[in-house]
């Protein structure tokens, strides 16, 4: 059997999508024996890169073939049919050859010099710069947001759509800090984290929609008492029952590292969700549960009565009242979460996270004791995730099991991981980009226009298509996160940024 | 009895679907070193590439014989969803190699997520149902007016699955490839010294990995007469479940791994309830991560500093 070494493969040969590497090379081997210097000569290499791109826009073509070349049509009840599409195929591979060959030509040219930096990244420097000044602005910004969205959109009403999703990002924001304590600091892959969202969110629901305990609650202390307040009374129950559940499905999975973790976790997830869906008789099956009460300004209804929170403080009725404290609800929330992340990183569990994170063996021989370690973040993450869910509850007043499939676990993995692993301010820029970027999707209605797609274009079905895709490109590009370096918790003199390379798991 | 024997029957044949698929995570494992997260969803790719080519064969070229539509459509999606396989392994792994041990595990991650929804915009939502290729079945026992059954399809999921694990054992045992394989899983660097192309046996591993997958598919495909792009999902966790059931890394493992789970799968369907059947194949992966994690013919790991 004679194969080539591998060193004397150009790094061409292997045309689509083949990405420059810097610092490891392909085969994550060191080079046997150095290249040969590569002779520059300008036939060549034009030549090399027009076959390249041939190569890589037939191989697209290929690829795309079977699923976009052909489609099976349902035609009403009858057997399926066959539509073609050879004309996109083609655009597709010829999109793919011009972008190869563009690329050969100028960014992937041999013999171009690539820098390789051996400290921070620049742009690390300029995150670590600013890293003072970026919390306070991360915050005042959030706090500012209602404001400026009702400035900026004219009026309460016209800024509900922006209010809403200043929500919606923040919980991601809340969901992807709460995971970053388990998967960031502790270092344990954790691809089941909704589950704890869900036993949030059902938690409270169930609470506030249980008869007998409101029938309670109105004997002792008046009728509507439970409406008003469950809320405020769940929302630790909530959190204390996911830390719960993070601690029983934590203490089996302890023996097991990485990829093994990562998918025990998955099947708990699942498994929490097969049972929601088929638990009928607790939880309503896949119907769900609703008509969960709506939050109050503790205790003081959201409605236009005179007891409501509009008479009692002298304002006009409006249903954005409640949803501008919606947002300050999860921007409290949110905030909690990064503060006592922040506080516990400086604390001796805190240290045994990232400790145990860099080398668990190591910590072991130290005298850490890894098994409540371990135990501790996965349950202090779970009780946030189960801050979450309550919440989700409470704004949304529905849950079913819909809502809590592994898609949304891989969601919030993917903000902690694209966000730079352990890096609060990196997790809240992915989750704005991510979250809000996927929502941004949905308003490029002008895409429907006849000289671009056509009217039976819907963006918002490739959402998740684009979500993919980014998780793939952000990967091979920064496989470390957007925000790389590392940043010690405690240091001697001076806090010194440390790059990537020099880490072995995720970031300080 | 007879319950069990039909449930066996069924148990068996489900579970070499699970076995094939399961192969592919193992072999990748072994090699690499990690889940290869989006091995389900080319499963699931390959059943939609069967189900095209099956309507260009019956509806376009009018052929009628089931047997050689079977046959290209096989070849047609194993060629198809290794190319696929490939080009994966080149895009959103090779690039990750040596970096931290997460990325290619969220990389595969997106990739699932990808693909997933590539087949959901290029092929529509809906369910995508074929009319019965194979309906006859087979009277195994008759007593007490129930039947036992033994479906043409069945068997042809069978005998499919058997001849492939022989050829692939044999590629595996006695080829140059096999060997060369073999070598990069125990030591890559080593192999690489002594003139293995290692990123070449990478991909090819890959690639028989979506070929046996895509057989799976088009059995699938076949059995159930139906596939949705969400598919992937919940066969390649439970085909991932029999990998670790038999110990990852070991290819017979896989196999028997594949059939316990399968079935376990339809004997608790049978006696307890259907509707938990996914939570008994769940639990199983949990509890032989627990209790068993080298699995039933795996080495144990061996941790070292």
């Amino acid at each position: 059997m004679v194969h080539p070494p591998v060193a004397d493969i150009p790094p061409g040969s292997l045309p689509s999508g083949s990405v420059p590497q810097v610092d490891v090379p392909a085969n994550g081997l060191p080079a046997l024996a150095p290249l040969p210097p590569a002779v520059p000569r300008q036939g060549s290499v034009v030549g090399s890169a027009v076959t390249d791109a041939v190569v890589s826009g037939l191989l697209t073509g290929l690829l795309l073939l079977p699923l976009v070349g052909f489609r099976a049509t349902e035609s009403g009840s009858g057997p399926l049919g066959l539509t073609y599409r050879f004309g996109l195929v083609a655009v597709f591979a010829g999109i793919v050859a011009v972008l190869r060959l563009v690329l050969n030509l100028t960014v992937w040219r041999r013999g171009r010099k690539v820098k390789t930096s051996e400290g921070p990244s620049a742009f690390a420097t300029l995150a670590l710069k600013a890293a003072p000044a970026l919390r306070p602005a991360f915050f005042s910004f959030a706090i500012a947001y209602p404001f400026l969205a009702i400035l900026l959109s004219g009026g309460l009403s016209p800024s509900r759509y922006w209010v809403d999703l200043g929500i919606y990002v923040l919980t991601y924001v809340m969901l992807g800090w709460g995971l970053n304590i388990v998967v960031g600091l502790a270092g344990l892959l954790d691809l089941g984290y909704v589950a704890f969202y869900a036993v949030g969110a059902y938690t409270f629901a169930l609470l506030s929609t249980s008869v007998p305990v409101n029938d309670f609650f109105a004997g002792h202390l008046g009728e509507g008492f439970w409406t008003a307040w469950s809320f405020w009374l769940c929302l630790p129950v909530s959190g204390i029952l996911a830390a719960f559940w993070g601690v029983i499905l934590g203490f089996p999975v302890l023996r097991l590292r990485g990829d093994y973790l990562a998918i025990v976790t998955l099947a708990f997830g699942e498994i929490i969700r097969l049972v929601l869906i088929n638990w009928v008789s607790l939880t309503n099956g896949g119907a769900g549960i609703s008509s969960i009460p709506p939050i109050s300004f503790f205790g003081v209804p959201f409605n236009a009565t005179d007891e409501g929170f509009a008479a009692k403080y002298g304002l006009d009725f409006d249903s954005m009242h409640r949803i501008i404290f919606l947002y300050f609800v999860i921007l409290a929330l949110a905030a909690l979460t990064a503060l006592v992340t922040i506080r516990l990183r400086q604390m001796p569990v805190g240290r045994a996270w990232e400790a145990l994170r860099e080398d668990e063996i190591a910590c072991r021989s130290l005298g850490i004791n890894t098994t409540l370690t371990k135990l501790t973040a996965f349950a202090t993450g779970a009780m946030f995730g189960g801050f979450a869910g309550a919440f989700f509850a409470v704004r949304v007043r529905f849950v079913s099991p819909e809502s809590f499939t592994f898609m949304e676990s891989a969601v919030i993995l993917a903000i902690v991981v694209l966000g730079g692993m352990g890096s609060q301010m990196g997790v809240a820029g992915a989750a704005i980009l991510l979250i809000g970027g996927m929502e941004m999707l949905r308003n490029l209605s002008f895409l429907k226009a006849d000289f671009l797609f056509g009217p039976d274009f819907d963006p918002s079905l490739y959402r998740m298509l684009i979500f993919g895709f980014a998780m793939v490109a952000v990967m091979v590009w920064r496989p470390r996160g957007l925000v790389s370096s590392r940043l010690p918790t405690i240091f001697l003199k001076e806090r010194k940024a440390v790059s990537s390379a020099l880490v072995k798991e995720g970031h300080g | 009895m007879e319950v069990f024997l039909q449930q066996l029957i069924n148990g068996l044949t489900l579970g070499s679907i699970y076995g094939l698929i399961a192969i592919g995570y193992t072999m990748v494992f072994g090699i690499i070193g990690m889940v290869n997260f989006a091995h389900g969803d080319v499963f699931m790719v390959s059943a939609f590439i069967g189900l095209i080519c099956v309507l260009l064969l019956t509806t376009v070229l009018g052929m009628s014989s089931i047997f050689l539509i079977l046959a290209i459509t096989l070849v047609v999606a194993m060629v198809f969803t290794g190319l696929v396989s490939w080009a994966i392994e080149r895009v959103a792994y090779r690039p990750l190699r040596g970096s931290f041990r997460l990325a290619p595990m969220i990389s595969a991650i997106g990739m699932s997520i990808l693909l997933s929804n590539f087949v959901q915009v290029a092929q529509g939502p809906r369910n995508k149902p074929l009319p019965p290729m194979v309906p006859d079945v087979f009277v195994v026992m008759e007593r007490n007016g129930y039947e036992v059954t033994l479906a043409y399809k069945q068997i042809i999921i069978m005998v499919v699955t058997a001849t492939l694990l022989a050829g692939f054992w044999w590629l595996v045992q006695k080829t140059s490839l096999g060997r060369a394989q073999r070598a990069c899983e125990q030591d890559r660097k080593m192999a690489a010294l002594l003139g293995v192309n290692v990123d070449l046996t990478i991909s090819l591993t890959f690639v028989i990995g979506a070929a046996l997958a895509a057989v799976a598919g088009v059995m699938y495909l076949m059995y159930y007469g139906v596939v949705n792009f969400a598919d992937g999902f919940v066969p390649g966790v439970k085909a991932f479940t029999a990998a670790v059931l038999g110990g990852i890394g070991s290819l017979p493992g896989a196999v028997l791994g594949g059939l316990l789970i399968g079935l376990i799968e339809t004997l608790w369907s049978a006696y307890f309830s259907i509707e938990y059947k996914d939570v008994a194949a769940f639990s199983i992966l949990v509890v032989t991560l627990i209790f068993l994690p080298q699995g039933l013919l795996g080495r144990p790991e061996v941790e070292k500093v």
